[in-house]
């Protein structure tokens, strides 16, 4: 279709069909593309699956209440500098032997494009994203320490993950490719379970979607369970021989695909 | 090209920039998107930010896309024709365009119909049914615009995904959480309280000082901020009271704030506010107004609307009426909004419009409440 390198839904990662071509849009144009949805929907995992289909290096930025842009860049160690004169270990003189390259500075200085993964951005600070826009949109940043100016050898593919737990400015949201990738639609699910269970039951399986998607609609609940749960569920179900009737005459297990005590009571305490 | 979309966006209240939209004239030009779909795709990637627009898109898609480019007079006599199909194979053979690009196709599909004067059977040219054109219903190009089966249906193009995105939408519902959110903005963070001694940045400014020791002090971050919601209760406001039991229990639940007052009203404010409306537990309005402080961050919720003699008179003559009260508290916390849970369409009520004059009023709903955070952060 394109001269562009182009990813494709693979033996361990299914996509949705708009999903794929957010992410052939974002390789082409050069803007990070923004993935949101519910927790467990694989928004992490699609990183792993671009950078497989598309045989780059993955470096990966899980980003923290406490995180700041900077950290993402690079770091300097003045300590171990002091340190190091006081002991008259290392080569004191040279600051660059002390500034230590984040993630984003690692992808910038990769020798092959890389996969750059900032994993949930809503975690940081409000103004977080803002500090970076700078570096997404240039794909550079300056080091003053050693007065010199990091740039991208190969734009890296710039994937970025976010819950929604806070908004993220508009500045920056013009800048992306945006995606939301929705929960899975049963036949979706079933392709999804295929590449993480090749061998299960069908019984087993049709009676443990039956039950997954009877509790998602459950509107009361606080977290509906979702994909990356069905799927620890079923590894459980599968490893320990429940009887397809079981799963749908009791709950076997409904810890594993319900977190929430208040949820579990309530799904439990009926059933 | 395909500015119609563009307008269309903007007028179901999506902000596409010119940034975005030159990203998006990239891609086409680049060759991303070969099909509808890809086309359809490709645009709510570039031109959408968020899945509370993903409705506005595929409404704005549909209409910029065929809507109003195909008459009402062309598809009554599509759907007429298309009682009647015709046999697909010996059409087929002749039906051989190759459109590798959606963009010509579009393009051409939309002069064809400003060209196209009546409806066409057969031929190979014109929209209409059967023939060979890539364009109409019932016929037998290989590539092409499909035009709806349905009779009376708007849209020519087939979207390739609709899902119920109404839920995600911001502009209608809210959930305990999206409060939440909202509310959180609603903060001041100053340093207060006990200094103490800063490890990580005495030993950073240490080290950059060569070893010359430096304290650093700080003191702890706390939120200043104080809330105080006044809701209307009973009568009117009982249609949306899930709405305003949602917004109390977000600011409770979020133990944000230096402190949060909540106090009822019925209609509107007057000599007495209540502590429980239940209970009849009342408290003076004039000492709640008193204890406002610049940090007070107030929030009313109620429909505004009464009858006039509520809002605008009092029983005893030279007493404040219920307008009088709003203003003083307006007076006292320039940091004041009004959220209004019935739809703006309503609002064209003289209380209503009265009390809009003293708050800047929002809606009651997750734009609504952003806007109004917004709003409570930079009063003037």
């Amino acid at each position: 279709m394109t001269a562009f390198e182009s990813f494709q839904s693979n033996s361990t990662y299914v996509a949705e069909d708009g999903l794929i071509s957010s992410v052939n849009a974002a390789i082409a144009l050069e803007r990070p593309l923004l993935v949101k949805g519910e927790p467990g929907t694989g928004k992490t995992m699609l990183a792993h699956a671009v950078a497989e289909s598309l045989g780059m290096p993955l470096i990966t930025w899980h980003v923290k209440s406490t995180s700041k842009a900077i950290d993402g860049l690079y770091t300097y160690d003045v300590v171990q500098r002091l340190n190091d004169s006081r002991f008259g270990e290392g080569d004191v003189s040279d600051i660059r032997g002390y500034i230590k390259m984040g993630p984003v500075g690692q992808a910038f200085q990769s020798d092959k494009r890389a996969v750059l993964l900032i994993d949930e951005i809503d975690k940081g600070d409000i103004e977080f994203p803002n500090d970076l826009l700078r570096e997404l949109d240039e794909m550079a940043f300056d080091v003053p320490e050693i007065n010199e100016t990091i740039s991208a050898t190969h734009r890296p593919v710039i994937i970025i993950t976010s819950n929604a737990e806070k908004e993220l400015p508009d500045a920056f949201l013009r800048r992306c490719v945006f995606h939301f990738i929705s929960f899975p639609k049963a036949e979706i699910l079933r392709d999804i379970v295929a590449v993480h269970h090749p061998q299960i039951n069908d019984d087993l399986l049709e009676a443990a979607m039956q039950r997954f998607y009877q509790i998602r609609r459950q509107d009361k609940l606080r977290k509906k369970p979702s994909t990356s749960e069905f799927i620890d569920w079923l590894n459980v179900l599968a490893g320990s021989g429940v009887a397809a009737e079981t799963i749908l005459s009791a709950f076997p297990f409904a810890g594993v695909l319900l977190k929430q005590e208040e949820d579990l009571r309530a799904i439990t305490g009926r059933a | 090209m395909f500015e119609p979309l563009l307008y269309h966006l903007r007028g179901q209240g999506v902000q596409v920039g010119l940034q975005e939209w030159m990203a998006f004239q990239k891609a086409l030009k680049g060759g991303l998107a070969a099909t509808v779909d890809e086309f359809f795709w490709l645009g709510r990637a570039l031109l959408v930010h968020s899945e509370a627009h993903f409705e506005q898109y595929e409404e704005a898609f549909q209409s910029a896309m065929a809507g109003h480019e195909v008459s009402e007079s062309l598809k009554e006599s599509l759907a007429a024709y298309l009682e009647n199909p015709k046999a697909w194979e010996e059409l087929r053979a002749a039906g051989e365009h190759n459109y590798d690009k959606l963009l010509d196709l579009l393009e051409d599909f939309r002069k064809t119909l400003e060209e196209q004067e009546k409806r066409h059977e057969g031929g190979n040219r014109w929209v209409g049914t059967g023939g060979t054109s890539p364009y109409g219903a019932g016929g037998r190009a290989n590539q092409g615009v499909a035009l709806g089966r349905t009779p009376g249906n708007r849209n020519g193009i087939r979207l390739p995904e609709s899902m119920n995105w109404g839920v995600y939408r911001t502009d209608k519902t809210l959930s305990l959480r999206d409060y939440k959110i909202a509310l959180k903005a609603l903060r001041n963070l100053e340093r207060e309280g006990e200094e103490a001694l800063h490890l990580d940045g005495t030993i950073q400014k240490t080290a950059n000082n060569a070893g010359d020791i430096e304290f650093v002090f700080e003191r702890e971050r706390a939120n200043k901020v104080r809330l105080a919601l006044f809701l209307d209760v009973g009568g009117s406001m009982d249609p949306h009271a899930q709405a305003v039991t949602q917004l109390f229990t977000a600011a409770k639940d979020l133990q944000h704030f230096k402190s949060l007052d909540v106090w009822h009203f019925h209609n509107c404010v007057y000599r007495k506010l209540y502590r429980d409306y239940d209970q009849w537990d009342t408290v003076s309005t004039e000492e709640v107004i008193h204890n406002i402080r610049r940090t007070h961050r107030v929030l009313f919720v109620g429909d505004a609307a009464m009858a006039p003699w509520e809002l605008f008179s009092s029983y005893v003559p030279s007493a404040p009426c219920g307008l009088d009260w709003l203003r003083r508290i307006r007076a006292k916390a320039p940091a004041s909004v009004w959220l209004n849970p019935d739809p703006e369409r309503y609002w064209k009520h003289p209380t209503v419009e009265a009390i809009g004059d003293v708050f800047p009023m929002f809606p009651l709903t997750l734009d609504g409440l952003r806007d109004a955070v917004r709003k409570l952060r930079s009063p003037v």
